[in-house]
């Protein structure tokens, strides 16, 4: 028997097991997250497979598998992943695994909740890796929609059923306005295939890709966070519970972001280079105004909320100078900000699990109960301002590199937003793990279980390791930017 | 030993850190092995730091700098780790390397939290060594950034414990917590400038490495985005300028110094007067004049005006105190005013004998200045441990009482006031006998200035020895012990040494003005 292709054994590797967990008898609470902690172990261990056997000197698409689906549309089942999607797959495993382990105190019917997030996790998976448009646009909508009951049914019961109803519509709104636009691409091509590398040589017309590019772009970017559109983010991120929030703002804006990349500017370069140095703008707001929100917030969550606007606008950002070092900044910002936001999530959720409160003024001095949050979240910290040394740096670097080539104004301005990003968690840090210890707190804080420890320590790792050894992302990025560059023209 | 000897300076870099990182994870609570754990670790740099400094002269040499190394770091834009020393970077790394040992023997006293404070505090040395050894930009933005953050915690968990600040809201916060905040979001805000303008230049140049940076940035012509290119480079320069003037710090961008300082513990004001400062002076010397000659000849005007405000209102601040460790920070305005005259001088007249005498002047100040500061600040620190005050008007007549301290109070305050004999008058000497020429009104104005260093020198000096005894001492105050003398002598032995025979220093210091500045 021929060893299936191990891209597909990441998609349908989760949603398999999240069925099957379903017959696991409810009472049998062990088991089901033992369960989930081993499938999501695997789909770790397997994502660091395909990073590390990635060959940045190899061909542009790796791990190649193709199906016919409905042939007659020319529809296929059609997997690969380039530099840019390898770091994603990684993201993803990373993400989930940590997930999981976070989620170990879910109570509340653990079994629907676990098969849930993993039907999330292989449309997640299934959108980094589909070279076929209409597969990704069909695990888009495995990806989006469990969100809205994994946020309705086991949020924050305050807003759950808002922010689900909110973050739900517009996503749908977005991909079926990008879904739209993709369709106007498959008649257009006249090539009668969804496949994307055909798709890439369809050469459309300057007015078509002028009149489409804003729908396929913006309705992804929805997902992204992209202002105006960015809106049902915080509001989603906070209510949705604390794995699913690592999800969500980890790996879920990513998805937004790439499939924009992918489909709006991969596929309409010469709508992307009308359109982006106005897009531009909106971007900057992102940045700037994000931080200036994240930094008035007096709830915890909402600050992380805002602060992945800010940060996801950079990746946008980074799309929108249209040359290498943008690109690749952008790159590495989807991975370091994926990586640093879960672990941002992580910690509000376990500080919020025992204190019961995420006002900053109520919370103080927890070093003191749970040292080990402390020291993961002032790296989370460190990176998210962009401090040398971490991740962070190494992403929003090249960015404003890309930013000083294209559009010098703009990286001056967007640069406040960096001393903003210090000053919102400086004192984050001083506020809740500094200090003096509420009254109300006292007695009632512990520190964390050795595997929550664990789940920090491997997000905690890759935003050092990158930091210290760029080396370790960097070459793969780098192939898969060079493709998207030569499809924008060499520009 | 060749894997050493070609790597030496990555060696000196990076044993601190390892250093770190041994003391915090050896388990165990012993806290006095970890206090000497601590010691030991942090004379390795130094061991390292001294093989280096003897095998100075006969190390090759490129582009003059030794001990070169390089790695690839992050290809994709085209920055490496590069890593090599001169006679103005050797100086300084030998004064971190010879500080940090210091300060932790100091820090024997302190008794929270051992392991972690030991930890940051070798970490920090990593963070300062890296900004002198660095021969690339982006390489030395890294260490100049990092560094903040252990000092940051530093002065946030292990500051004086007493003291509150008014926010303009209302709000009271702790005065430690109120100087750290401050001293980073200050260092930050200016460091973002200096990001952007690096960034600029390498997008420009295409490179980060300083040595190809030096040939063809001040060379550049053309215009870049749409601007003359000396309008680029102004701005540029004073990107790079504010962002070295506030670490300095240069009056009127010194006021996050008074609140670090007098709240940090003793000995992070110890390593922030010490070494921290100078890495602005650093800076200056190090990239702003070799890539903006023109820029820092046409605003050394500026720079010297800014430069002899800062020895006046120092001066004056410092006798205003009624706190003796504020007094002590203020004295570091003071001094590091005469760092930044010679620089100024020596960007104004390049080249000529003149300027090679104040820039020798002025790294020899910085290194005077790092010793003199940091016994002064220690010495404050021994007195405040025994009487829990810093309060100038609370002690008086104590000399009968701890007769050894109050010698060696008044000997490391000689050297700061520059008495001839001790190592400040030779620097301060050659910044005056260098600037003269070149801006006698300003360098008579530092004079004057100078004048009131000796005032407030003395008014430290009077007020905690000499007077009327406050009898509530007597009895409560012992004196020094062998173990604060131990961090002493040291820095007295290099004060007399330097003040007799300067020459060891200044000739390593000469090759690199003359090498870069000549």
């Amino acid at each position: 028997m021929q060893i299936p292709n191990i891209l597909s054994i990441i998609v349908f590797l989760p949603i398999v097991a999240g069925a099957v967990m379903l017959f696991i008898p409810p009472k049998n609470r062990d088991l089901i997250h033992r369960f989930a902690l081993a499938v999501g172990l695997v789909c770790f261990l397997l994502s660091l497979v395909v990073y590390f056997s990635f060959d940045p000197n190899g061909a542009r698409y790796q791990f190649l598998e193709k199906f016919d689906w409905l042939p007659a549309l020319g529809i296929s089942y059609y997997v690969g992943v380039d530099g840019i999607t390898a770091p994603l797959v990684l993201l993803t495993g990373v993400v989930i695994f940590t997930g999981v382990i976070i989620s170990q105190r879910i109570d509340d019917r653990p079994r629907e909740f676990f098969s849930f997030l993993f039907i999330l996790a292989s449309g997640v998976f299934g959108v980094f890796v589909s070279l076929d448009l209409f597969a990704l646009f069909f695990f888009y909508e495995i990806a989006v929609f469990p969100m809205y009951l994994l946020i309705a049914l086991w949020g924050w019961k305050q807003t759950r059923e808002y922010a689900a109803m909110k973050l739900t519509l517009y996503l749908f709104i977005g991909s079926v306005i990008a879904l739209v636009g993709a369709l106007a691409m498959y008649f257009a091509s006249g090539l009668n295939t969804f496949d994307m590398i055909a798709l890439e040589g369809a050469n459309f017309s300057p007015e078509f890709q002028n009149l489409w590019f804003p729908f396929v772009f913006f309705g992804f970017a929805v997902l992204g966070g992209i202002f105006p559109f960015h809106n049902w983010s915080p509001d989603g991120h906070v209510a949705a519970p604390t794995a699913v929030s690592m999800f969500h703002a980890g790996v879920l804006m990513k998805l937004g972001a790439f499939a924009a990349l992918r489909v709006g500017i991969m596929l309409m370069p010469i709508g992307a280079q009308t359109h982006l140095p106005w897009i531009i703008l909106l971007t900057l707001v992102n940045v700037v105004y994000g931080a200036l929100i994240a930094m008035v917030q007096t709830d915890f969550k909402y600050m992380i909320g805002f602060s992945s606007v800010s940060h996801m606008g950079l990746v946008a950002m980074g799309f929108a100078t249209l040359n290498y070092n943008g690109y690749l900044g952008a790159g590495v910002q989807m991975f370091s900000h994926g990586v640093m936001t879960a672990l941002f999530f992580a910690v509000v959720g376990m500080v919020y699990d025992q204190a019961h409160t995420r006002e900053i003024p109520k919370l103080g001095g927890l070093v003191k109960y749970m040292p080990f949050v402390a020291v993961a979240f002032i790296i989370g910290g460190l990176t998210s301002m962009g401090m040398p040394g971490f991740s962070g740096f190494i992403a929003e670097f090249p960015i404003f590199m890309g930013l000083w080539n294209s559009h010098p104004w703009i990286a001056i301005v967007a640069a406040i937003s960096v001393a903003v990003t210090a000053a919102y968690i400086m004192r984050a840090i001083g506020r809740v793990f500094f200090g003096e210890v509420p009254s109300e707190l006292e007695g009632h804080m512990h520190d964390v279980k050795f595997s929550e420890k664990l789940a920090l320590s491997v997000l905690c790792i890759f935003m050092v390791g990158i930091g210290l050894f760029p080396g370790i992302i960097v070459p793969l990025v780098n192939a898969g930017v060079n493709t998207v560059l030569s499809l924008l023209g060499g520009a | 030993m060749d894997f050493i000897t070609d790597h030496l300076l990555s060696f000196i870099l990076f044993s601190p850190l390892v250093g770190g990182l041994i003391v915090l994870l050896i388990p165990g609570e012993n806290k006095d092995f970890t206090r000497r754990l601590a010691l030991v670790l942090s004379l390795i740099p130094l061991a390292f730091t001294l093989v280096a400094w003897l095998g100075f002269g006969a190390a090759p040499e490129a582009n003059g700098f030794r001990y070169q190394e390089q790695v690839n770091w992050y290809p994709a834009i085209n920055s490496s780790y590069h890593l090599g020393v001169d006679g103005l970077s050797l100086s300084m790394v030998l004064l971190t390397a010879l500080l940090s040992p210091l300060a932790i023997l100091a820090s024997f006293s302190v008794d929270e939290r051992v392991k972690p404070y030991m930890a940051l505090f070798l970490a920090l040395e990593t963070g300062m060594l890296g900004v002198f050894l660095s021969l690339d930009l982006l390489l030395f933005f890294v260490f100049w950034e990092i560094g903040l953050v252990p000092m940051y915690f530093l002065i946030d968990q292990w500051g004086s414990k007493t003291g509150e600040r008014e926010l303009w809201s209302g709000m009271k916060v702790s005065a430690r917590g109120y100087a750290s905040f401050k001293f980073m979001i200050y260092t930050m805000a200016g460091s973002l400038g200096l990001l952007l303008a690096i960034q600029m230049l390498g997008v420009v140049s295409g490179t980060f490495d300083m040595l190809a940076l030096f040939q063809s940035w001040p060379s550049l012509t053309g215009s870049l985005f749409g601007l003359s290119i000396e309008t680029v480079k102004a701005i540029a320069f004073w990107a790079f300028a504010i962002a070295f003037a506030i670490k300095v710090p240069v009056w009127p961008f010194h006021t996050w110094l008074p609140d670090a300082h007098t709240e940090a513990p003793t000995a992070g004001s110890m390593i922030l007067a010490g070494v921290l400062l100078k890495l602005g002076a650093y800076g200056f010397l190090r990239l702003v004049l070799p890539l903006y000659p023109a820029q820092a000849q046409l605003y050394a005007g500026t720079l010297a005006l800014l430069a002899t405000l800062a020895i006046i209102f120092g001066a004056f601040a410092a006798y205003g105190q009624r706190d003796f460790k504020r007094l002590v920070a203020y004295s570091s305005v003071n001094h590091m005013g005469f760092v930044v005259l010679g620089i100024a001088a020596a960007a104004f007249a390049a080249g000529t004998e003149s300027a090679t005498i104040a820039l020798n002047g002025a790294i020899l100040q910085m290194f005077n200045h790092g010793i003199s500061a940091a016994a002064m600040f220690f010495l404050v620190g021994v007195i405040y441990e025994r009487t829990h005050t810093r309060d100038l008007d609370e002690w008086g007549g104590l000399f009968p009482l701890v007769p050894v301290f109050g010698g060696l109070l008044i000997f490391s305050s000689m050297s700061s006031l520059g008495l001839p004999g001790l190592n400040g008058f030779v620097s301060e000497f050659l910044v005056v006998r260098g600037a003269w020429p070149i801006f006698t009104l300003f360098t008579a104005l530092s004079m004057l200035g100078l004048l009131f260093t000796g005032a407030y020198i003395l008014k430290g000096i009077a007020k905690t020895l000499h007077g009327p005894l406050n009898e509530k001492w007597k009895g409560h105050i012992t004196e020094i012990n062998r173990r604060e003398i131990a961090v002493l002598a040291p820095l007295l032995l290099l004060m007399l040494w330097l003040g007799l025979w300067p020459a060891w220093l200044l000739n390593v210091i000469n090759q690199a003005v003359v090498t870069f500045f000549g």
